[in-house]
């Protein structure tokens, strides 16, 4: 029995996970359109491959990854391509993004796969197949796998953690994958061991899922691969959490668990690493959980570029249904329209009602009651951030560690004023990415006009200098002709 | 009274001395406060203040020969934080220089562009690519948005385009909400 530690804080929300666990995994039908958004992973958004008109079979890629830290997009069934063009996008702000319109054909053809034997070859091509499979964390953060598998040169990783903690309330996406594909999970992580060299792989599990824990545990056999249930308390299962539940390591502010020798995946992202490895499939789907107010609430298998409406309808929506919210009620956001695409950090879409969300209570003002620095799992000081968040004190909250915070939402959960705390961080946070982004901007126009002022003023001397050099070679010459 | 003026004039010279090396050694290139007030200016190179640049505009502010509200890309906010620095008062933007606008990036109608280079000297920041007699382009993620190249157009072909918001750039706004009454 592993001994396990913990971190500070955390909250026992209602979990309301046992109305989408019911009933197993569907595959939701294909949708008469799919958008595909080409920005669905952190980094630079993929470049187009495919022009409107064209025909593509199911897997071939439609978004190149440009740069290092990006991933391709493919297209999910075989059709058509009808449009490249901005589209409402599944993104808080409502705005739109470049995506990609297919039309599916309904035959569902595949493209030529190409399954690979990783016991014979290096970790650098496996990488390089996991890039173009546009494999990222499929946990909601959605940041390239492959660059997570390259712990760089002179680094050891110990230890590999496969997050199946599923912490916040609702989602069950993870805990069905976990009951159904086990085997296929197991074997993924078989493949991110081998690339990562780690000498043993925990697997937290929340102990609210007996049956993913038994399950999982049925998959493996042998050392070092261990099932570890974790408690039931949120957030357990952010990455930082995790790791220091299972290993007691915290990781220090401004460093990655890399450093010091974890490394840390989401059970789903374990899946679609083993299906692009030893299937030679890249990402064209993920399970998302449709609960809320929804009379059949369950998991689904759906292609990613699938209408988020389309899927709420085949869950059956209550009558007084309204609106829906993009990831958990902690940290997910609300959409602004429905009419937007699965991506492949959709993993749960929680159905809205007056009922089952009753409008906020008035925020009153902060009584320094200190709860939320009881709560905060990231071990900050939440009241003083907002202090600093709301009076635009920017430098000062980033003092306070302002990018420490996970943004879990336990000190708005717990604040007895209601004070949307979150948002604030959320709000500063935009606000100093900002402000660095103009600051950059205005360095490199700094230096481009200091070079201007530069060439101008040389150009002017080497003019000036060739005139006296012109005049004093016409005086010499005016001089010699006067002597003859 | 002869030691006391000995022990003086010791300590005197001594400490000149220490005094005189610190000049020499620490001595800071460059005017410190031109450097801090610049790296506040938006160096969009406008020279809306009146100054040619933003550089010249920021000398100008530490010899106390222009005011701190000159400058309409900065706008309030940086006339705040210029205020902070030079710890004086802050006051609103002066209306004479101009009002603060949309971030925008300049546009050549390449259809209209007869190639005639005006604009390539106009620009303060070489945005601008082109040749005599070839048609002219905006680079525009150099382009600081000052306007300067649309008067010596002779054709008229530039425009100002504000730059829309995108997901990249979208920011979280400040919660708003009433305090409620206890």
């Amino acid at each position: 029995m592993k001994l396990l530690h913990r971190f500070n804080g955390g909250i026992h929300p209602p979990q309301h996970k046992t109305e989408s666990t019911r009933l197993p995994i569907l595959s939701a039908p294909i949708p008469e359109k799919l958008v595909i958004p080409l920005h669905q992973h952190i980094g630079t958004s993929a470049k187009p491959l495919v022009a409107a008109g064209d025909a593509v079979l199911k897997g071939q890629m439609i978004g190149k990854a440009e740069g290092y830290v990006s991933s391709s997009v493919h297209a999910p069934t075989s059709g058509k391509i009808t449009a490249i063009g901005y589209e409402p996008a599944p993104h808080p702000s409502g705005l739109r993004d470049l995506c990609i319109t297919l039309e599916p054909d309904g035959l569902d053809a595949w493209i030529e796969r190409h399954p690979l034997d990783y016991l014979n070859m290096d970790p650098s091509s496996l990488r390089n197949r996991l890039r173009d499979a546009g494999v990222v964390g499929l946990g909601g953060a959605v940041f390239p796998s492959f660059i997570k598998l390259n712990p760089g040169s002179g680094k050891k990783i110990k230890t590999l953690v496969l997050n199946g903690a599923e912490c916040e309330p609702y989602i069950t996406c993870d805990d069905m994958l976990m009951r159904e594909r086990a085997d296929e999970i197991i074997a993924g992580a078989k493949i991110m061991r081998f690339m990562l060299h780690a000498e043993e792989v925990l697997i937290g599990i929340e102990d609210n899922k007996p049956e993913a824990i038994a399950a999982m545990r049925a998959a493996l056999k042998e050392a070092p691969f261990e099932v570890i249930p974790v408690p039931t308390i949120y957030p357990g299962g952010g990455a930082k959490q995790l790791i220091r539940v299972l290993t007691g390591i915290e990781v220090p502010a401004g460093e990655r668990s890399t450093d010091l020798g974890v490394q840390c995946f989401n059970v789903a992202t374990a899946l679609s690493v083993y299906r692009a490895i030893a299937h030679g499939e890249p990402v064209l789907s993920r399970i998302v959980t449709i609960t809320g107010a929804v009379n059949k609430p369950r998991n689904y298998e759906a292609l990613i570029g699938t209408p988020i409406d389309v899927l709420i309808r085949l869950a059956a929506p209550v009558k007084d249904s309204d609106g829906a919210i993009m990831g958990g009620p902690m940290m997910g956001f609300e959409l602004p329209s429905t009419c937007v695409p699965l991506v492949k950090a959709t993993n749960c879409i929680i159905v809205k009602s007056a009922t089952l969300f009753p409008p906020a209570p008035q925020p009153m003002p902060c009584i320094r009651c200190g709860k939320c620095a009881e709560s905060c799992p990231a071990d900050l000081q939440p009241q003083e951030l907002y202090w600093f968040s709301k009076a635009g004190n920017f430098g000062k909250a980033q003092e306070y560690a302002l990018f420490d915070c996970i943004e879990c939402g336990c000190c708005s959960y717990v604040c007895p004023s209601h004070i949307p705390l979150v948002q604030f961080y959320r709000y500063a946070k935009s606000e100093i990415w900002a402000q660095e982004r103009e600051k950059k901007a205005s360095d490199l126009a700094r230096i481009r006009h200091e070079l201007r002022v530069d060439r101008m003023e040389r150009e002017k001397r080497e003019k000036a200098e060739r005139l006296a050099q012109k005049s004093a070679q016409a005086r010499t010459q005016m001089n010699s002709e006067e002597e003859t | 009274m002869i030691d006391a003026i000995l022990v003086m004039s010791g300590l005197a010279l001594f400490l000149g001395g220490v005094l005189g090396y610190a000049s020499i050694r620490f001595h800071v290139q460059g005017n410190v406060l031109v450097e801090k007030i610049d790296a506040i200016l938006p160096q969009t190179q406008c020279a809306q203040c009146g100054f040619p640049g933003c550089r010249p505009y920021a000398e100008a502010i530490a010899d106390g020969r222009a005011q701190i509200n000159q400058c309409p890309p900065g706008g309030d906010a940086n006339i705040r934080k210029l205020a902070d620095l030079l710890g004086v008062e802050f006051k609103p933007l002066n209306a004479k220089h101009g009002a603060p606008k949309p971030k925008s990036v300049a546009f050549i109608d390449e259809n209209t562009c007869i190639g005639c280079t005006l604009c390539i000297q106009a620009c303060p920041v070489d945005a601008i690519s082109g040749a005599p007699k070839q048609m002219h382009t905006i680079i525009a993620q150099e382009c600081t948005g000052c306007g300067l190249c649309v008067a010596p157009c002779p054709v008229d072909c530039i425009g100002m385009i504000p730059v829309p918001e995108s997901i990249s750039t979208w920011k979280w706004k400040q919660p708003d909400y009433l305090m409620g009454v206890a």
